[in-house]
């Protein structure tokens, strides 16, 4: 029997398998070997996951949509290099889920923008742009200092975390592997069974807020801005190391 | 005329149509609106009004989904449901089905939204509704995809029409993306939020092979399928090329799952993956362009419609619009372009001049020619039509060339030196610069909705003569069987 188009039209059942079969190809293609082609993420030293605090802070900056006007991924063109700093590294967001590269940037990128400014600064600067930056067309974010920060969930969000692959520790066992991998204070941060203690002594310390009576959700959003992008020491790498890896 | 009519009804199911034909123009309004709200919010910052609810970066994803699922998602029930029917010349299979794939996606979009207002999001871009909305919209899903093969297996002769091709496509394809994109681990069984199962690099990739072909299934495939039933039954002329709608759509949907790479360009994404991606969005030009060409040559020999028929001038504007922006869009998937054009305006305009010039006006002279049908009338006011087009075209044309002037400015900008080798400008510096910008834009989303309004009208008034109509003839009907009786 010759085979035609004709085959095809007449049968919505191989018509369907044949559909399936030309859309499943590029994206099979594409993303499989990303999971299995080592040098995808970069070995470098100082990635590591989001303390609850942090962690808290991100969840509020995917909440209010920050990604809709911030990238958080830094080309590597000579003008993002004087602007934001080192270009961005795969490894940088292997905790983040979802990640956040973003695809507008309507204002400035913040890969980089951990300690770049003062807590003072993000504080005002977030309740009230136009108070720092003129120009700016950021939206008000009063709320955010006014919002007690709500952490009752934070082991269930760790945990959450954990079953996609962020190793906060649960056992025994997985806390002693964060102590040979993050070290002995880190791996402490990242124990989900003293994650409400570990918040709330890392917002008391920080202060990121200004105000220490109180733990708002600017104390999280603030703690997260300021370790965006300054977990790798790049003194410590050659230049053309990285390369090999793009 | 009256007996003809009862037939139609009764062999196809016309009130499902109906149903996602207003829920389309009642998402339409509304996710515009909310559009040209955000647009606003941009040139006039003020506009935030400190509320968090209509921040931009809770309506934003507001706007998105209410234009593409809401708008979009229900004409694409809408007409599949209509075009699977009288190509197959059968009736709708399993009409309460149906009926629940109408609340079912009502349901999703009224929660996902009120839900985004109230900061409940995944943060993915194009699939930012939370877990619970997005297992309703797959079962929602599901429904369809039985609904509408049932229907087609009804189908009175062998051959499946190739506006179902494309149909069929759509949803295949964008079940499989709806169910990748969005596996996560809730927080709790009773928590909003959930937590991707891919992180990083790897959920960058499945992020844009989601949102390109989002784009490719379901802002285009299935509006394919919705211009091949359209064109030639307004141009009373046969489609242009039969082998032509082979090749491409075997083309269009084999290629365009390998572009969505195109959007890391630079980034930290691996440079074969991206590469990849450009090398087959340049590919994709020639099975897009192959759309186009078949249904603008299908009126050839009927060009005059052009100047008779408000309906074609819709049509044939849309398929314009098509081919030109999937012209820019390998434009700007070359890596070189895209270093300027990404994370600016321009990508802004770009997709615009997608979703207004292609999705929103062919949908909307579909509708034009679909509405009277459903109805068994004719459209209230033909001058109306022609006002609606002028306002679409114009608001298109100024949106496009204002985010052309925006995010080519910003990029030439932001790459600036002087003399000394120092950054020219700084960030905000770019931000003054495009205020005008945004305002013409804010100006355009304006017209357009103005547009969508004006068809409304239209529509209501075109529902309403027909009721009356239909009414008056039946009292003529009746009156003349008491005569009869008598």
């Amino acid at each position: 029997m010759k085979f035609t188009h004709e085959s095809i039209e007449i049968n919505a059942g191989l018509m369907i398998v044949l559909t399936l079969l030309a859309i499943s190809i590029g994206g099979l293609v594409e993303i499989v070997p990303l999971y299995y082609i080592n040098d995808t993420v970069e070995k470098v030293e100082g990635v590591r996951p989001y303390t609850p605090l942090e962690q808290r802070g991100r969840d509020i900056y995917i909440r209010e949509g920050c990604y809709t006007c911030h990238s958080q991924m830094v080309r590597p063109f000579r003008d993002e290099d004087m602007r934001y700093g080192h270009y961005s590294l795969a490894a940088e967001s292997k905790y983040d889920h979802p990640f956040q590269w973003g695809s507008k940037r309507t204002g400035p990128d913040l890969a980089r923008v951990g300690g770049k400014y003062s807590n003072t600064w993000h504080v005002q600067h977030l309740n009230s742009p136009r108070d720092v930056v003129p120009e700016s067309i950021m939206p008000n974010y009063p709320w955010l200092l006014k919002n007690d920060l709500d952490y009752s969930d934070i082991a269930a969000r760790m945990r959450a975390l954990r079953i996609v692959g962020v190793p906060y520790s649960d056992t025994d066992e997985e806390y002693q592997a964060n102590v040979e991998k993050f070290g002995a204070e880190m791996a402490a941060q990242f124990d989900i069974h003293q994650a409400d203690r570990n918040l709330v002594a890392q917002a008391e310390k920080g202060n990121f807020d200004g105000d220490r009576s109180r733990l708002t959700e600017m104390d999280a959003l603030v703690a997260y801005l300021q370790v965006l992008g300054t977990m790798v020491d790049f003194s410590k790498y050659d230049e053309g190391y990285f390369t090999e890896f793009r | 005329m009256a007996q003809g009519a009862v037939a139609v009804d009764t062999q196809y199911d016309y009130d499902i149509v109906k149903k996602f034909a207003i829920a389309a123009l009642f998402w339409g309004v509304l996710g515009m609106t909310a559009g040209t709200y955000i647009a606003a919010e941009l040139a006039f910052p003020f506009l935030n009004f400190d509320m968090a609810e209509i921040s931009f970066g809770r309506l934003r994803p507001g706007h998105t989904s209410m234009v593409i699922f809401g708008f979009g998602g229900n004409a694409l029930f809408a007409t599949s449901y209509y075009v699977v029917q009288r190509t197959s010349q059968a009736r709708l299979w399993n009409g309460g089905l149906a009926n629940f794939t109408f609340w079912g996606w009502q349901a999703a979009l009224a929660i996902g939204v009120i839900g985004y207002l109230n900061g409940i999001t995944d943060g993915k871009e194009y699939a930012e509704f939370p877990w619970y909305v997005d297992i309703l919209i797959a079962v929602v899903w599901v429904a369809y995809f039985l609904v509408f093969v049932q229907t087609l297996r009804r189908r009175s002769q062998p051959h499946i029409y190739v506006a179902n091709w494309f149909y069929l496509a759509f949803i295949l394809a964008t079940a499989i993306l709806h169910i990748f994109r969005n596996l996560a681990v809730p927080v709790g069984l009773f928590h909003p939020e959930s937590y991707s199962v891919y992180a990083g690099v790897q959920d960058a990739m499945v992020q844009w092979w989601y949102g390109h072909n989002a784009v490719g299934f379901f802002l285009t495939a299935a509006f394919l399928g919705m211009m091949y039933y359209f064109v030639p039954k307004q141009a009373g002329r046969p489609i242009y090329s039969y082998r032509l709608s082979i090749i491409h759509f075997w083309a269009l949907s084999f290629m365009y799952m390998w572009v969505g790479g195109h959007h890391l360009h630079w980034t930290a994404l691996p440079d074969w993956t991206s590469s990849l991606a450009a090398a087959f969005s340049i590919m994709l030009l020639m099975p897009s362009w192959g759309g186009m060409i078949n249904g603008i040559m299908t009126l050839s020999g009927a060009w005059e419609k052009l100047r008779t028929d408000p309906i074609m001038l819709f049509l044939i504007t849309a398929l314009s619009f098509y081919g030109m922006s999937t012209f820019e869009g390998p434009m700007m998937s070359l890596k070189s372009v895209n270093a300027l054009s990404h994370y600016t305006d321009w990508t802004v305009g770009h997709v615009h001049s997608g979703a207004l010039g292609w999705v929103a006006m062919i949908s909307f002279g579909s509708f034009y020619h679909l509405i009277p049908r459903l109805w068994d009338t004719r459209m209230w006011s033909t001058s109306l039509i022609y006002v609606h087009f002028w306002l679409a075209t114009i608001g298109i044309v100024l949106y496009i060339a204002a985010m052309w002037v925006s995010g080519i400015g910003q990029g030439l900008m932001l790459r600036a030196f002087d003399d000394y080798g120092n950054l020219a400008y700084t960030f905000i510096e770019t931000v003054q610069f495009m205020h005008w910008p945004l305002v013409v834009r804010m100006l355009g989303g304006m017209f357009f909705v103005s547009g969508i309004l004006v068809m409304c009208f239209n529509v209501a008034m075109t529902i309403r003569a027909a009721k009356q109509e239909q009414a008056a003839l039946q009292g003529a009907m009746a009156a003349k069987v008491a005569r009869a009786g008598a």
